[in-house]
C-alpha cells in the first residue's frame, strides 16, 4: 500500500450535548500525501482535526503516530496544542493566528523565542526563517509587518510557523476560502513542494474542483461518520458531491427557457464614485427584463460591488436615468427601494445581510417590522412576528430549533437561506443576488440556486453578481461583463463561451489596442484564464 | 508568485519617524526653549526643570503600571486606587517602624496586592476591567479615608543624593543627578520596562497576548499567566509611586492625596503610545506644565487668576486624549476577557 503512515486515527468517537460529532471514525494519512478531508459544514471535519491537534479529547478512539523505524507505529496521547506541535503537527486556521501588528520574524517565533542570554535574537532567527523559506520554497520578507501582507502571503507565513516547529503533518483548514484563485494556485504549488519534502498535508475543504485537482486522496464525511476513502482517478465531482450530501445532487442548474417580459429594471449612464473621489462605474447602461436572469461577471474589484450598492440605494450615483418598475429610484434611500419592489441579497452576509445576536424571528423581519401585521402602530406584534419565522423556517428549510435562536449560531448555509427567505417571501419585481452563495457548501448552493431560478420563472427580473463564472454561466440568461467599472460586453449564454468571457474579463476587446498594450493585456488575459479555468 | 509586496516595505527608521514625528518637533521645540530659558535665567530654569522631574515621577510610574497591563490586555483605571492605597500603607508603615525601607516595601506591595484583585477580577472572574478598576478606586479611597487618623506625621523622608561627578553637570547634572532614590529608580523602571516589552521572550509574548490572545494560546503561551503577571507587576509599580508621594514629595499622608494622578497616568500612557519612553517623554511634558503653573503663581509676573493656571495640566490631558498627535492605537485585545475554548 504505497507510502508507509504518518498518522493513524482509530475509532474517534467525540460528544457533544446532543450530538454526535465524530462517530467511530478512521482516517489514515501516509507520508507525503495530500489527504483531502471533504465533507459539508457540521460533518465533523473540523472536530476530528481538533481531536488530532489536541483541542478537544476524544471520548473514545486512539491516534497512532509513526515511530522511530520505519513501518512502525506509536500510540499518542494528544492533551493540548502544544504536544501537537511537539509531535510535529501544524495547524494553519482557517482565521489565521497572527498577530498583525508583529512582524513576520517575531509571529514566526513566538513561543519558539530565539534569545540570547535574556535578550531576543532576532537578527538570527531573521536568519533561521530566510534558511526555511529558501528550503521551501516559501518566500516572505521576514521584516514585513503582517498586517501589511496580502492575505496569500500570510497563510504562506503560517505555513512557515508550522515548519519552524518542525511539523511533519500540516492541517489547512479551509485554506483556499480567503484566497482569490491566483493565490489559491500558489498554493497548491506550496503544497506540492511541501509533500516532496515529506511533509504529509491534511486538507479540509468543501470545493469539489480543488480536491480533484490536488489530492491523493480523499475522504468524505456526512454527519460525524466517515462515508468513504477514494483517490480523483476513481472519482468525479459528481460522486463526490452525493457522497457528501447523501443523495444525488444538481450540480448544473435545471430551468428551462426565459420567458422575459418588460424591462423591470432600466440603467442608462450610471456612474459611481468609491470613497476617494474615484470613479469605479464608468457610464454603464443595461436593462433586466422581468422574468430573466441577468449575470455579471468579472474579476472582483472591477466596480461590481459599486454597482450594485448604488442600485440598492447604499451609495449615491450620478445616472441619466435608473428605473425600476418604470419609476425612477430614489437615491440612497434603501427602505424607499425596498417598498418599489426590490429584494436584495447582499455579498457579506455577516455585515450587510443580518443582525448576528438578533434571532432568527427578528432578523426575517428586518426590512418590514414597521410594517402590519409585524407592527400595530408604535408597538411590535411579536405573535405575527413568530409566526412568520416558522412559516420561512419550514418553507426554506433553514436548520434551526425554534425561531429564537440567533442566526449567529447558525452555519453559513442556514444564514444565507435566513436572508434568502427574508427577501424572497416578499412579493418584489427585482432581485439583486450579490455573491449569493460563496463560501456554501454545495447541499447550500444546490437549494439556493433553485430559488433563484424559481423567482426568475414567477416573472422577477434578477440580477446575479458573482466571481464564480459557473455560477454566472449555469445560472444566466444573459451575461454583462465588467471590467474596470465598465460593461464591455452584454451576450446571451448561449452564445458565450468560457475563454470569451476570460478574455473579456481580463480586458482584452474586439478593437485595435496599441503594442504595448496589448502584450501587458495578454499578461492579464492568461491570469484571467488561469482563473477561468482553474 | 506576485502576491509579494512589490514595494519595498519601510524601514524602521522611517517607520520611528512616521509614529512619533509630533513627539519630535515636540521635543525640539521645549528643548530649544529651555536653553534659550536657561541662557536668560538659569535659576527659575533650574528651579522649574527640577519641579518638572518631580512631578513627572508619580506620573511615569502610574503610566508605566498602565501600559504593562494594557499591552497584555488588562485595562486597569484603577492606577489612582492602586496609588492612593499604597501611599497610605507606605506612610502607615513609616509611623509605626520608622523605617523609610520597610515602608517603600510596603507600599509597593500594597500595590502588588491591588494588582493581584484586578486581575482576579478582570482575567478570572472576567468582570468588565472598567468596573474592576472602579471598584479598586472607590475602595482605596473609602478605606484609605476611613482609617487615616490626623497629626500622624512620618519619621523623616527619603532625601535626595548626588551621582558623583554626573551632578556637575550644568543644568542637566542637577536637574537630573540630585534626587531621592525612588526619582532615580523611576528613570532606571523607564528603560527596564521597555527592555522587558521589546527585547526579551517575556515581552514578546506580554504583546502578543494583547494582539491576539487566542494566537499566543495556540502556540502555547498561558494567556492567564501572562496577564496576571503583568497586572501584578504593574500594581507593584503604582505601589512606588504611591510610596513616592507620602515618602519621597510630601512626607505625610492627606485623604485623596493623589488628587486625580493616577487618571493623568492614564492620558500619559496614551500621549506615549503605550511605550515607556514615550510615556517618560509625556509624563515630563505634564510635569513642566505643572511646574509651569506653581512657578506663575507665585513668579506674580503674569496676570491671570490662578485657578486658570491650574488649570494647565488638565487642559492638556483633554487637548491629549481628544487625539492630538496622532491617533495612537491601543493594543487589540485591550480590554477583552479572553475565553479559552
Amino acid at each position: 500500500m504505497g507510502q508507509p503512515l504518518a498518522l493513524k486515527a482509530t475509532n474517534i468517537t467525540k460528544r457533544f450535548p446532543g450530538v454526535i460529532a465524530n462517530n467511530k471514525v478512521d482516517f489514515t494519512l501516509r507520508k507525503g500525501e495530500i489527504h483531502a478531508l471533504l465533507g459539508e459544514n457540521g460533518a465533523g471535519k473540523s472536530t476530528l482535526m481538533n481531536v488530532i491537534y489536541g483541542l478537544y479529547s476524544p471520548d473514545e478512539g486512539e491516534i497512532y503516530l509513526d515511530g522511530d523505524q520505519i513501518g512502525e507505529l506509536r500510540k499518542v496521547e494528544i492533551k493540548n496544542p502544544h504536544d501537537a506541535i511537539h509531535m510535529g503537527i501544524g495547524m494553519v486556521h482557517q482565521h489565521f493566528m497572527l498577530v498583525p501588528v508583529f512582524t513576520v520574524t517575531e509571529n514566526i517565533i513566538l513561543g519558539h523565542e530565539v534569545t540570547s542570554g535574556p535578550t531576543l535574537d532576532l537578527s538570527k532567527a531573521r536568519k533561521q526563517i530566510k534558511q526555511l523559506s529558501e528550503d521551501y520554497g516559501l518566500e516572505a520578507d521576514p521584516d514585513a509587518v503582517v498586517e501589511d501582507l496580502p492575505v496569500g502571503v500570510q497563510q504562506r507565513v503560517e505555513i512557515l510557523k508550522a515548519l519552524y516547529r518542525q511539523a511533519r503533518i500540516l492541517v489547512l483548514d479551509e485554506p483556499t476560502a480567503v484566497l482569490t484563485p491566483q493565490e489559491a494556485e500558489d498554493l497548491f504549488q506550496v503544497m506540492e513542494q511541501l509533500t516532496n519534502r515529506g511533509v504529509s498535508i491534511i486538507f479540509i475543504t468543501h470545493k469539489l474542483k480543488e480536491v480533484l485537482a490536488v489530492a491523493d486522496r480523499i475522504t468524505v464525511m456526512r454527519r460525524g461518520e466517515v462515508v468513504g476513502t477514494t483517490t480523483p482517478a476513481e472519482t468525479s465531482e459528481q460522486d463526490l458531491a452525493a457522497m457528501m450530501v447523501g443523495r444525488d445532487v444538481l450540480l448544473q442548474v435545471e430551468k428551462g427557457p426565459a420567458k422575459a417580459g418588460k424591462p423591470e429594471l432600466e440603467v442608462h449612464n450610471l456612474n459611481v464614485h468609491d470613497e476617494r473621489g474615484v470613479d469605479v462605474v464608468r457610464g454603464v447602461s443595461f436593462e433586466v427584463q422581468a422574468g430573466e436572469i441577468l449575470g455579471v461577471a468579472g474579476v472582483q474589484g472591477n466596480g461590481q460591488t459599486e454597482l450594485v450598492e448604488a442600485l440598492t440605494g447604499l451609495r449615491s450615483f450620478q445616472a441619466d436615468r435608473v428605473e425600476l418598475g418604470g419609476e425612477n429610484i430614489p437615491q440612497s434611500n434603501p427602505r424607499a427601494l425596498l417598498e418599489l419592489g426590490l429584494a436584495h441579497i447582499p455579498e457579506d452576509r455577516h455585515k450587510h445581510g443580518l443582525v448576528l445576536p438578533y434571532s432568527i424571528a427578528d432578523n426575517e423581519v428586518l426590512n418590514t417590522y414597521y410594517q402590519p401585521p409585524y407592527a400595530r402602530g408604535l408597538q411590535r406584534n411579536w405573535d405575527a412576528v413568530y409566526e412568520n419565522a416558522e412559516n420561512l423556517i419550514k418553507r426554506f428549510d433553514v436548520r434551526a430549533p425554534n425561531p429564537l435562536v440567533p442566526v449567529g449560531n447558525l452555519s453559513g448555509g442556514n444564514q444565507q437561506k435566513v436572508i434568502v427567505a427574508r427577501e424572497l417571501s416578499r412579493p418584489v419585481k427585482l432581485l439583486i443576488a450579490n455573491q449569493p452563495t460563496r463560501g456554501l457548501d454545495v447541499g447550500s448552493i444546490e437549494y439556493i440556486h433553485s430559488q433563484i431560478v424559481e423567482m426568475r420563472d414567477k416573472g422577477v427580473a434578477v440580477l446575479l453578481v458573482s466571481a464564480e463564472l459557473d455560477e454566472i454561466l449555469s445560472l444566466s440568461d444573459r451575461i454583462a461583463v465588467m471590467y474596470q467599472g465598465e460593461i464591455v460586453a452584454i451576450m446571451k449564454t448561449e452564445d458565450a463561451s468560457r475563454e470569451e468571457l476570460g478574455l473579456l474579463m481580463a480586458g482584452s476587446s474586439e478593437d485595435e489596442p496599441s503594442q504595448d498594450e496589448r502584450q501587458s493585456r495578454d499578461v492579464d488575459a492568461s491570469q484571467a484564464l488561469e482563473q477561468v479555468e482553474g | 508568485m506576485e502576491t509579494t509586496l512589490d514595494s519595498r516595505s519601510p524601514t524602521s527608521l522611517e517607520r520611528f519617524i512616521a509614529r512619533w514625528r509630533t513627539w519630535i518637533i515636540i521635543g525640539i521645540g521645549v528643548t530649544a526653549l529651555v536653553i534659550w530659558s536657561y541662557v536668560y535665567n538659569p535659576v527659575v530654569t533650574e528651579a522649574v526643570l527640577s519641579s518638572t522631574v518631580r512631578q513627572a515621577t508619580p506620573l511615569v510610574l502610574g503610566a508605566l503600571c498602565g501600559l504593562l497591563g494594557e499591552r497584555a490586555g488588562v485595562i486597569n483605571i484603577g492606577i489612582e486606587g492602586q496609588m492612593l492605597m499604597s501611599a497610605f500603607t507606605g506612610f502607615l508603615a513609616n509611623v509605626y517602624t520608622g523605617n523609610l525601607f520597610v515602608a517603600v516595601l510596603v507600599g509597593v506591595l500594597t500595590g502588588a496586592l491591588l494588582g493581584l484583585l484586578l486581575a482576579f477580577m478582570s482575567v478570572t472572574l472576567k468582570i468588565d476591567q472598567i468596573i474592576g478598576g472602579t471598584v479598586i478606586n472607590i475602595l482605596a479611597l473609602g478605606l484609605s479615608g476611613y482609617f487615616y487618623t490626623a497629626g500622624l506625621t512620618t519619621r523623616g523622608k527619603l532625601q535626595a543624593f548626588t551621582l558623583g561627578p554626573l551632578a556637575d553637570i550644568p543644568l542637566i547634572g542637577p536637574v537630573l543627578f540630585d534626587n531621592p532614590p525612588i526619582t532615580y529608580a523611576t528613570i532606571v523602571l523607564v528603560f527596564l520596562v521597555h527592555y522587558v516589552l521589546f527585547h526579551t521572550r517575556w515581552g514578546l509574548r506580554t504583546r502578543a497576548v494583547g494582539e491576539h490572545p487566542r494566537a499566543a494560546d495556540t502556540v502555547g503561551i498561558n494567556v492567564y499567566l501572562v496577564r496576571y503577571a503583568n497586572v501584578i507587576a504593574g500594581g507593584a509599580i503604582a505601589g512606588l509611586a504611591g510610596a513616592f508621594l507620602t515618602l519621597e514629595a510630601v512626607g505625610s499622608f492627606e485623604r485623596a492625596m493623589t488628587n486625580g494622578r493616577g487618571f493623568v497616568a492614564l492620558a500619559v500612557m496614551i500621549f506615549g503610545k503605550w511605550t515607556p519612553i514615550g510615556s517618560w517623554g509625556a509624563a515630563l511634558l505634564f510635569g513642566l506644565a505643572s511646574a509651569m503653573q506653581t512657578q506663575l503663581q507665585f513668579g506674580g509676573e503674569i496676570n491671570i487668576p490662578h485657578q486658570f493656571i491650574g488649570m494647565l495640566p488638565y487642559l492638556l490631558t483633554i487637548v491629549v486624549l481628544a487625539g492630538f498627535g496622532g491617533r495612537a492605537r491601543p493594543p487589540a485585545a485591550d480590554g477583552v476577557p479572553y475565553e479559552k475554548e
